[in-house]
């Protein structure tokens, strides 16, 4: 009889135990690549993003050491019901630990709601929107390469300090274009220049020549251009045809990236001055891990920010599971680490992640060069500025994150 | 007042555009009975083959003029063999869905080697620059677009109105098998219309090339507002569509100098009222 006891107590008992073990053991963990693999962004994100995870696996070495790492990605056509249809899928049935990249202003603020819901992780490189880490900030959220404040912030500041104090905008008719807008006419007002007009684009516009005619007629100093992509593109290419340059006006790129100046080639684009947080030539650190991207990559491109970025913020998630010995596959609890830890890679240098998911580290203010300037293909920036990384990012006294405790 | 000027002007421009693209398209449907969706991914293939001549061979600007159209328009003659023929007859909604299909295709295959972002071409020297008109700075590329479309319009209305070969081809849309009979081959015939249709398109794509990027998705951005200019100016009629083609330039032109929002719904606006008004389109007669 007690026997019997005993063996039923014992039989209780047992699962306890062997699930206690299993929870400190459990060394899998599982990515999700979502972006843009078939878009207009499909460049700057896309099979790059995917290529630069697959290096962070391959380069944190936990396999050896008893890890499983799967990764996974997806395309989410710059959609949002796309990328939250997505995103509940791998949260639920493919048991999805962290999403990677979610490009696109608009995918990142939908999908942030689904990962906050799941307890999933999203460590964002590549959607710009400020929104991100202010007013819709999230436990289960990082932020982890650039945004518009930061944009604003530091190509605003340094073009009106340069001369340039009246502005004309090129806004794209959208959230993101709004929001960049929005921010850079701040710093421009609060540094002494003033805003004299603007107009505002449908997205995908081909032809800007009469919006180029607005800008040119303003007689403002400085155009800014609130796009991104395609719409960056044909404004800078139409307006050198229009003698926008060349009559002394300026171009200001809010969002420009690697992948754009290489498409319009530098005799297009010289001169131009854009903010960005990672360029693969900027130290000895970049230079390799870009040499070994390249090498992989399709038409031997260059990491842009975004895919470096994708590099980055798993290497730091990697170390925060270690250091917690196993994967608890609790978002909050796995961000809540990285927190703490203060990041360090090659590509972005040291840094940290502020309470708001904000991560932190210098922005590089870039002027583009001539093209008898450059060595070669994807030799395209000269540096012209650096703003630290506690004065790029908007400062935690102006946010409106619930996170951040006053 | 000089501001307004300098906006009519700029319309025509991509009137021009729109009035060679939609040229290509009423060819198409009115010889051949085809709604053409793959007519954005020939016009991009266009400024690609446009692209690849000076960089892969050397070839500059004004050759690839002609010779972008040929290899494009032999391209499309191709499909037209391979596969469009056998549509004939059926519903419209066939070949629309088989144009689609190609045209993702084409464009998933250029998208796929090129990226998604676009490659450079310059204006050629010649055309470079530009002068001040006074009310504008007007380039000169963009003028030699306008003048240049225009006589490719005038051209192809007058090769199928005026001319005997173009009489030819409207009898044979009208009756195959007669115009079979007097010993005409309606087959090739039809096939040279579509490869027409489609060089026109390339045309307009190489002369693209210097003013936007040459992207992937050039055509498909572009195709959605030619059609509801097809569709306004009458399916199928050849001096509708040129004509609309340029009025609607100019109608974007100055939506985009007094309420730039609505620039890319003003032209379906205007399709909606007139499908209302007159569902055969402007110069189009009832079915």
């Amino acid at each position: 009889m007690n026997n019997r006891v005993l063996a039923v107590l014992l039989a209780a008992a047992l699962p306890c135990v062997g699930s206690s073990a299993a929870f400190a053991q459990d060394k899998t963990i599982k990515i999700g690549v979502l972006t843009d693999n078939s878009g207009l962004y499909s460049d700057l994100g896309g099979a790059g993003s995917t290529l630069a995870a697959q290096m962070a696996i391959e380069d944190a070495g936990l396999a050896a050491k008893g890890w499983k790492i799967d990764l996974i990605s997806a395309d989410h056509q710059n959609k949002p019901d796309i990328a939250t249809n997505i995103a509940r899928q791998w949260a639920d049935v493919e048991k999805v630990d962290i999403f990677m990249d979610v490009l696109n202003s608009g995918v990142a603020l939908a999908v942030n709601n689904v990962v906050k819901e799941k307890n999933s992780i999203m460590i964002n490189t590549g959607a710009a929107t400020s929104d991100l880490t202010n007013a819709q900030c999230s436990p289960n959220t990082v932020h982890w390469v650039y945004d518009t404040y930061m944009l604003a912030n530091s190509t605003g500041q340094a073009l009106v300090k340069a001369g340039g104090d009246t502005w004309f905008f090129l806004t794209a008719d959208y959230a993101f274009g709004a929001a960049l807008e929005r921010d850079t006419t701040a710093v421009v007002t609060k540094a002494g220049g003033k805003v004299i007009g603007g107009v505002k684009h449908p997205l995908n516009t081909a032809d800007f020549s009469s919006f180029l005619l607005q800008a040119q007629a303003s007689k403002a100093k400085i155009i800014g251009m609130a796009n991104a992509g395609g719409d960056t593109t044909n404004t800078i290419k139409q307006a050198s045809e229009f003698g926008i340059v060349a009559g002394g006006q300026k171009l200001a790129g809010l969002l420009l990236f690697i992948t754009d100046v290489h498409s319009l080639g530098l005799k297009v684009a010289q001169g131009l001055n854009f903010t960005e947080t990672f360029y693969w030539d900027l130290n000895d650190g970049t230079r390799a891990f870009s040499k070994r991207f390249s090498d992989r990559a399709k038409n031997k491109a260059e990491p842009s920010m975004v895919q470096a970025g994708v590099y980055s913020g798993l290497v730091h998630y990697f170390k925060a599971l270690e250091a917690m010995g196993g994967n608890p596959h609790d978002g909050a609890k796995v961000v809540a680490k990285m927190k703490e830890m203060p990041t360090d890679d090659p590509l972005f240098g040291k840094g940290t992640i502020r309470e708001d998911g904000r991560k932190i580290h210098p922005a590089y203010l870039f002027e583009v060069k001539k093209p008898e300037e450059s060595k070669g293909p994807w030799d395209y920036y000269k540096l012209v500025g650096t703003t630290p990384g506690d004065q790029a990012f908007r400062p935690l006294s102006e946010s409106a994150c619930p996170l951040v405790k006053k | 007042m000089q501001a307004l000027y300098a906006q009519l002007l700029v319309g025509l421009i991509n009137g021009s555009f729109y009035a060679l693209l939609s040229l290509g398209l009423a060819v198409i449907f009115g010889m051949l009975n085809i709604i053409n969706f793959a007519h954005g991914a020939v016009y991009m293939m266009g400024a690609f083959v446009a692209y690849f001549l000076l960089n892969y061979l050397g070839i500059g600007y004004w050759p690839a003029l002609i010779i972008a159209p040929i290899v494009v328009g032999i391209f499309g003659m191709f499909l037209e063999r391979t596969m469009l023929q056998w549509l004939s007859g059926l519903d419209h909604l066939y070949g629309l869905l088989l144009t689609f299909g190609m045209a993702l295709i084409i464009q998933g295959v250029f998208q796929n080697y090129f990226g998604s972002s676009g490659l450079p071409y310059s204006i050629p020297d010649e055309l470079k620059g530009g002068m001040n008109l006074g009310f504008m700075f007007l380039p000169i590329y963009r003028g030699w677009v306008v003048v240049f479309s225009l006589i490719v319009c005038l051209l192809t209305w007058y090769l199928i109105e005026r001319t005997r070969l173009g009489a030819y081809l409207r009898a044979a849309t009208e009756n195959p098998a007669l115009v079979r009979a007097f010993g005409v081959n309606v087959p090739r015939m039809i096939t040279l219309t579509y490869g027409l249709g489609v060089g026109l398109a390339a045309l307009a794509g190489v002369l693209s090339a210097p003013i936007n990027q040459v992207r992937p998705l050039m055509g498909a951005d572009l195709i959605i507002v030619v059609f509801a200019v097809v569709v306004i100016g009458g399916m199928g009629s050849i001096m509708g569509s040129i004509i609309t083609g340029f009025t609607l330039g100019v109608v974007e032109g100055l939506t985009k100098y007094f309420y730039p929002e609505a620039s890319n719904t003003v032209v379906f606006v205007l399709m909606v009222l007139v499908l209302l008004v007159k569902p055969s389109g402007l110069t189009g007669r009832a079915a």
